[in-house]
């Protein structure tokens, strides 16, 4: 059994991983992303790649990552995550577009590539609405826009201070959560765990003082979470939560995901079980996901419940 | 001070503090310097070097 590990910066998530493997004794080869060119020829293929039984990819780069996985399923490597769950997880326009034609709940969300068009959508969600690059992480450039004027001054910046992708305007209806987020830690068809993210800060991901809990996996998380992930094409995922008042509702779902202050809290050892899930990938478990409709009866189910009052 | 010849130490490009090589240290493994803070980006276990790590880019994350 070979597993490879596709990597760049070695963060404490990587390093926890690879010390399971070392632990579970597999044959482990590691890739530095940078640090070979990957030919596009049609006999291209790099047998060290090949010999692989399985590749988890744990770029930083979203880009980097999303091309090399491209090359790498080419050449017949299996990787986890797969290249389309990258392609649809690395930009949140593509995440919400799969997961509200699955029928997972999403915020409302509008994609506009004008300055007047999405202030048009901006007005149409209604204040305040949540502007963010389709492609970003780690809540940056996030905006919360309170009312036309910001509006205008921060479309205006975008579209003449931004790269093009700035002005791919994805906005979002702004939801009314309590102080905290929740993530939910998936593997296949399996919840790991899930924690609960706190701030004083609108943004409960990533502003200072932030603080983890251990969040319980209710069935309504359970649901959601699942459809989530299929919803993306399945393989070890995060889903970012927010309790809405007519329930959960998913915000975007992490391919590459960080979790080193989640196993604390949680007790749950996700290295571990990342490394279990990767195994199980390399004897030939299968990694894309069956479409299942019986999930989606039971997510509108769960939907109904959410909305309380009127049952 | 610091030994040339020792290989598994080096100074931190930013402050030249002394940094150590630990036990268990990986290449590619970001390490901030107790000396500045500065996020450090180990280039070499031996000898053994770092470099301060790249900015982060706009499609950096998860
Ligand atoms: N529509 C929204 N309504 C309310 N809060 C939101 C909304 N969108 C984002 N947030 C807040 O901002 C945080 C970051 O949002 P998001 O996950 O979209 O950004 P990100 O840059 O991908 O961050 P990360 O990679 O850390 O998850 C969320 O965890 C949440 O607290
Ligand atoms: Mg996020
Ligand atoms: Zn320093």
């Amino acid at each position: 059994m070979q597993i490879g590990v596709l990597h760049a910066r070695i963060r404490l998530e990587e390093k926890l991983i690879i010390a399971e493997l070392e632990k579970r004794g597999v044959d482990l080869k590691l890739f530095h992303i940078e640090k070979l060119p990957f030919s596009l020829d049609s006999d291209g293929a790099l047998e060290t790649f090949t010999q692989v039984d399985a590749m988890l990819e744990r770029c930083i780069s979203h880009s980097r990552a999303l091309n090399a996985i491209r090359v790498l399923e080419s050449w017949g490597v299996t990787c986890v995550n797969r290249f389309e769950v990258a392609e649809v997880c690395g930009d949140k326009l593509a995440t919400n577009l799969a997961l509200s034609q699955a029928g997972v709940p999403v915020p409302q969300a509008r994609v506009a590539f004008t300055p007047e068009s999405a202030l048009e959508a901006i007005e149409d969600l209604g204040y305040p609405a949540i502007l963010k690059p389709a492609v970003g992480s780690w809540g940056r450039l996030l905006a919360r826009v309170n009312d036309r004027e910001s509006a205008e001054a921060i479309l205006e910046h975008k579209a003449t201070l931004g790269t093009y992708h700035h002005s791919i305007f994805y906005i979002q209806e702004h939801i009314a959560k309590p102080g905290r987020d929740l993530r939910a830690f998936v593997a296949g068809d399996q919840v790991l765990c899930a924690i609960a993210r706190y701030s004083d800060h609108w943004i409960t991901n990533t502003a200072k003082g932030g603080r983890v809990e251990n969040y319980p996996v209710t069935d309504e998380l359970r649901e959601v979470s699942l459809a989530a992930a299929r919803a993306v094409g399945g393989g070890i995922v995060a889903v970012d939560l927010f309790e809405a008042p007519q329930g959960l509702v998913v915000g975007e779902v992490n391919y590459t995901m960080e979790f080193k202050n989640s196993i604390e809290p949680t007790g749950c050892d996700l290295p571990a079980r990342i490394v279990d899930f990767l195994l199980e990938v390399a004897e030939g478990r299968e990694l894309i996901p069956t479409p299942a409709p019986a999930g989606q009866v039971a997510l509108s189910a769960v939907a109904a419940q959410g909305r309380g009052g009127t049952s | 001070m610091t030994n040339t010849t020792d290989t598994s130490t080096t100074n931190c490009p930013e402050c030249d503090a002394p940094l150590q090589r630990e036990e268990g240290v990986m290449a590619n493994e970001i390490l901030p310097c107790e000396g500045c803070g500065a996020e450090l980006e180990v280039t070499s276990l031996e000898p053994f070097t770092v470099e301060l790590a790249p900015e982060v880019e706009e499609d950096w994350g998860e």
